[in-house]
């Protein structure tokens, strides 16, 4: 009998279509693994089943999904959860303040009338700590855990956060489905085996799972069935027992390029170092850079690739200095100031960051003064001596402004447009123009084509491989796209847990990249 | 019609449509335009650079500065030492705000240091530090050493009046200089000249590559910060200028009032610069010039406009009133916009 069926869901981020006619289907009490890369559309496809906000205030979703064959339209997480769909976050969803008995019972609390609630209604009946603790020790007990059930959630190890989450989705009687969005991710491996048991006990208990992870190992081990997403589309689905891992990833990665034509390379490779980090360690929320070593050849195009969290994004903004940042980087012989955006700047580093419209762009501004600031500010470019004073120079940026619009085909109504009201992908060609006016030797570019349709996405990439070729700039790009890495990298450094997993070449099997991204050790996976 | 009101903004449509209103009314009822044109100009000229003073804080990122009292206190302190010297007219001017501008440019970057640690809630905070320090200042008031009889209570003793009269040192100096008349309307030249420098410093400032660091810095920190740019630094310089400006500001506009307003006065300054800056259409986020003399002059006409019609058909200090409904309206309905709106 199917639990939950999804039927050909379709779902548009304004111009973007990010899930196409997609279809899952559930059956009671199964394991169902669900794999994809960072925005193959895992968590869209979960949100829309869960019924969030954001769904809707984007224009809804294509399909249908049926619960027990009776059609179901989630609009608020609620409404999910009437139907016995529950959800534990990749954040956890706690208030650290509360006791665990509080957290598991929050908005389900037990209550008992008292005078007061007797005049007044039932939003004024007394708590009754008792029969909760009871409850939750019970849901405790299912996931084998026998802690106080009166300790407040602050200051428990985070293994126990998570277990604390799921308890109090099966302390929901009517609970028919769990969605786990990967809940082993910050349990160490202990916990985590633990912790799959408990969800295999759940699962003969008649509860289905759904389990997002980008484990592969835990993936093929629990699940009864796996569905791969890419890119949106749904790859396959197939028995847990009919595939193997390397497939999985070799399925999951994909050989997703149209190759187009680059322009031709005619470089002379040289063996000239003009990077070298030594044990870099970043500290960015959310992308840790623990300890990385790396070399990047003159004239190069380095990718780095990874998943989201491991750390690659980190690596750039701590070569520029934008987050706390210690080890060593060296170029063209000196040292590099750490920590310091200005000294990079004015080490003929340039940078495009991965948060193109908070970090990247003055969006109030218009196109010709974002283009020409970095210049300006760092090089002093643009500028006319004025009595004590030096004055922006209108007409040398208005000159260079117009080339650089028509040399990288900025579409816009002129100079003076505000970069707010540009499509992402002329928002990142002017971004682009800025490094260029710098007249970098090294370009750091992070997610270039983040939030950007498919047509601009070759316009960027096609630029960055135009600028490397022709002018000789040597670009570190950072991507969670695997494709448009491959597509144009030398050479594409992998990272996971904050370290390097390994180098490898851009047509390394698609097993190998899928393998060393979800933490294979590159010994294992190059054998 | 709507696309008008749309390119206009809509609080300077109704403002200007209400402004209209009341000149219609004011011919009607045969109160002298002459009379009200340079009322116009002179309450321009005084009230001016203290909206000036807003703009170095919106472009650094600390938005409208509420502690314009701040620097008008220094502003205060420059004209009664001059006062106390017994100067007069344009050395008396000069000396004024030869005093207060390093005094105040000392208050203002004590005060830019203090709201680095407070970063989005400068506009709160600033609010209160104003509250905080006028009252402070009404004790110094009080027993400042200074003798001079223009400046002690006539009775005698310790401590300076509440108003002190500007008759005997610099009053009108500026409104006098090169002043000159069209039919019945008085131009204040001097006054007018003297904005217009501010406002030419304040607009070449804004032109000039530490101006831009500093307007980078505030229009988006981020981007500033992967530019090298040393965000803390320009916000310190913003709250510094501004606070300087508004040290000048008072000084001019007491030299035009004829008095200079101690105790709890400076405390009303802040909320009609703020507002008549957001009427000319500039955002916590962005302001220029334009926005300063198309706000101070609708803002001010208002009040000009306003007293003696409202007074012919009603009873009492309506025109007090209207000032604070249409100042604290504004303030409220531009923090209501979303940023980078225009008010």
């Amino acid at each position: 009998m199917d639990l939950l069926q999804m039927k050909n869901i379709s779902k548009y981020y304004d111009e973007n279509k990010v899930l196409n006619d997609v279809t899952l289907t559930i059956k009671e009490g199964e394991i169902h693994g669900l794999v994809g890369e960072n925005g193959a559309g895992k968590s869209t496809l979960m949100n829309i089943l869960f019924g969030m906000p954001v769904i809707q205030s984007t224009g809804g979703y294509e399909g249908e999904i049926l619960i027990n064959g009776e059609p179901f339209t989630p609009t608020d997480p609620k409404d999910a959860m009437d139907v016995g769909i529950g959800m534990v976050h990749q954040e956890f969803m706690l208030i650290p303040g509360f006791t665990i008995t509080e957290n598991i019972k929050i908005n389900r609390e037990i209550t008992k009338p008292t005078v007061i609630s007797k005049v007044f209604g039932k939003t004024l009946e007394k708590l009754d700590y008792e029969a909760m603790a009871k409850d939750a020790k019970i849901a405790l007990k299912k996931l084998d855990m026998s802690i106080d059930e009166y300790l407040p959630v602050a200051g428990l190890p985070v293994g126990y956060m998570q277990f604390i989450e799921i308890a109090r989705e099966i302390d929901k009687t009517h609970l028919k489905l769990l969605i786990l969005d990967e809940p082993t991710a910050v349990l160490t491996e202990t916990e985590a085996a633990k912790f799959l048991e408990i969800i295999n006990r759940l699962a003969d208990s008649g509860i289905s799972i759904l389990f997002i992870s980008h484990r592969l190992e835990e993936i093929k081990k629990i699940s009864d069935t796996i569905t791969i997403l890419r890119d949106g589309e749904l790859v396959k689905t197939v028995s847990a027992d009919e595939i193997d891992i390397p497939e999985i990833a070799r399925l999951m990665v994909g050989r997703k390029i149209e190759l187009t034509q680059m322009a031709e390379d005619n470089r002379i490779k040289k063996d000239e170092i003009l990077l070298e980090i030594k044990n870099l360690r970043v500290n960015m929320p959310g992308e840790i850079v623990n300890g990385v070593d790396v070399t990047v050849k003159k004239g190069e195009i380095l990718g780095i690739g990874g998943l989201a969290g491991q750390g690659k994004i980190g690596i750039a903004n701590g070569i520029m200095g934008l987050y706390e940042t210690s080890g060593t980087i060296i170029k063209d012989g000196k040292e590099l100031p750490l920590n310091n955006p200005r000294e990079a700047l004015k080490s003929s580093i340039a940078f495009l960051s991965e948060d193109r419209r908070g970090v990247g762009l003055l969006l109030d501004h218009s196109i010709e003064f974002n283009i020409v600031f970095s210049s300006l500010e760092i090089q002093e470019r643009f500028l006319k001596k004025v009595g004590p004073l030096k004055l922006i120079d209108n007409e040398e940026v208005r000159n260079h402004v117009l080339k650089m619009i028509e040399d990288l085909d900025i579409r816009c109504t002129g100079p003076r447009q505000h970069t707010r009201h540009l499509s992402g992908g002329n928002q990142q060609k002017v971004c682009i123009a800025r490094a260029l006016t710098l007249e970098p030797d090294l370009l750091l570019v992070s997610e270039p084509t983040r939030g950007i349709d498919i047509g601009a996405k070759k316009l960027v990439l096609d630029t960055l491989v135009r600028l490397n070729r022709e002018l000789g700039v040597t670009i570190i790009i950072t991507s969670s796209e695997l494709g448009e890495l491959r597509q144009i990298s030398d050479r594409i450094a992998i990272i996971y847990g904050g370290k390097l997993a390994g180098i490898l070449k851009p047509d390394a099997s698609d097993e190998t990249f899928g393998l060393l991204m979800a933490g294979e050790s590159i010994e294992k996976v190059v054998d | 019609m709507k696309e008008f009101i749309k390119k206009v903004g809509f609080p300077r449509f109704i403002i200007t449509v209400f402004l209209i209103a009341l000149i219609i009314l004011a011919v009607y009822l045969d109160i002298p335009l002459s009379g009200l044109l340079s009322d116009i100009l002179v309450r321009f000229g005084m009230n001016a650079i203290l909206v000036l003073a807003m703009i170095p804080g919106i472009q650094s990122g600390i938005g409208l500065n509420f502690n314009l009292p701040l620097g008008i206190i220094f502003g205060l302190i420059g004209a009664l030492i001059s006062i106390e010297f017994q100067l007069s007219g344009f050395l008396g001017l000069f000396v004024s705000i030869l005093i207060a501008v390093p005094l105040a440019a000392i208050a203002g970057y004590f005060y830019g240091k203090m709201l680095n640690r407070i970063k989005g809630e400068e506009m709160t905070v600033g609010n209160y530090i104003g509250y905080s320090v006028v009252s402070v200042m009404c004790i110094f008031w009080l027993v400042a050493p200074f003798s001079s009889p223009e400046l002690i209570w006539a009775y005698g003793g310790n401590g300076l009046r509440v108003t002190v009269s500007l008759e005997s040192s610099m009053a009108h100096v500026l409104n006098d200089f090169l002043a000159f008349n069209i039919g019945n309307i008085t131009i204040p030249t001097g006054l007018l000249l003297c904005f217009a420098l501010f406002a030419f410093i304040v607009w070449i400032y804004g032109r000039s590559n530490k101006g831009l660091s500093m307007i980078v810095a505030g229009s988006n920190p981020n981007f500033a910060m992967s530019n090298g740019i040393d965000v803390d630094k320009q916000r310190i310089k913003g709250t510094v200028i501004s606070t300087v400006l508004a040290a000048i500001g008072i000084i001019i506009y007491s030299q035009a009032f004829g008095f200079l307003q101690l105790y709890n006065a400076p405390l009303y300054s802040a909320m009609p610069a703020a507002a008549a800056i957001l009427i000319g259409g500039a955002t916590l986020k962005k302001a220029n010039i334009v926005h300063v003399v198309v706000g101070t002059l609708l803002f001010q006409s208002l009040l000009v406009v306003a007293l003696p019609v409202v007074n012919v058909i009603a009873e009492g200090s309506m025109s007090e009133v209207i000032r604070t409904i249409v100042s604290n309206g504004i303030i409220l309905y531009a923090l209501t916009r979303k940023e980078g709106e225009t008010a």
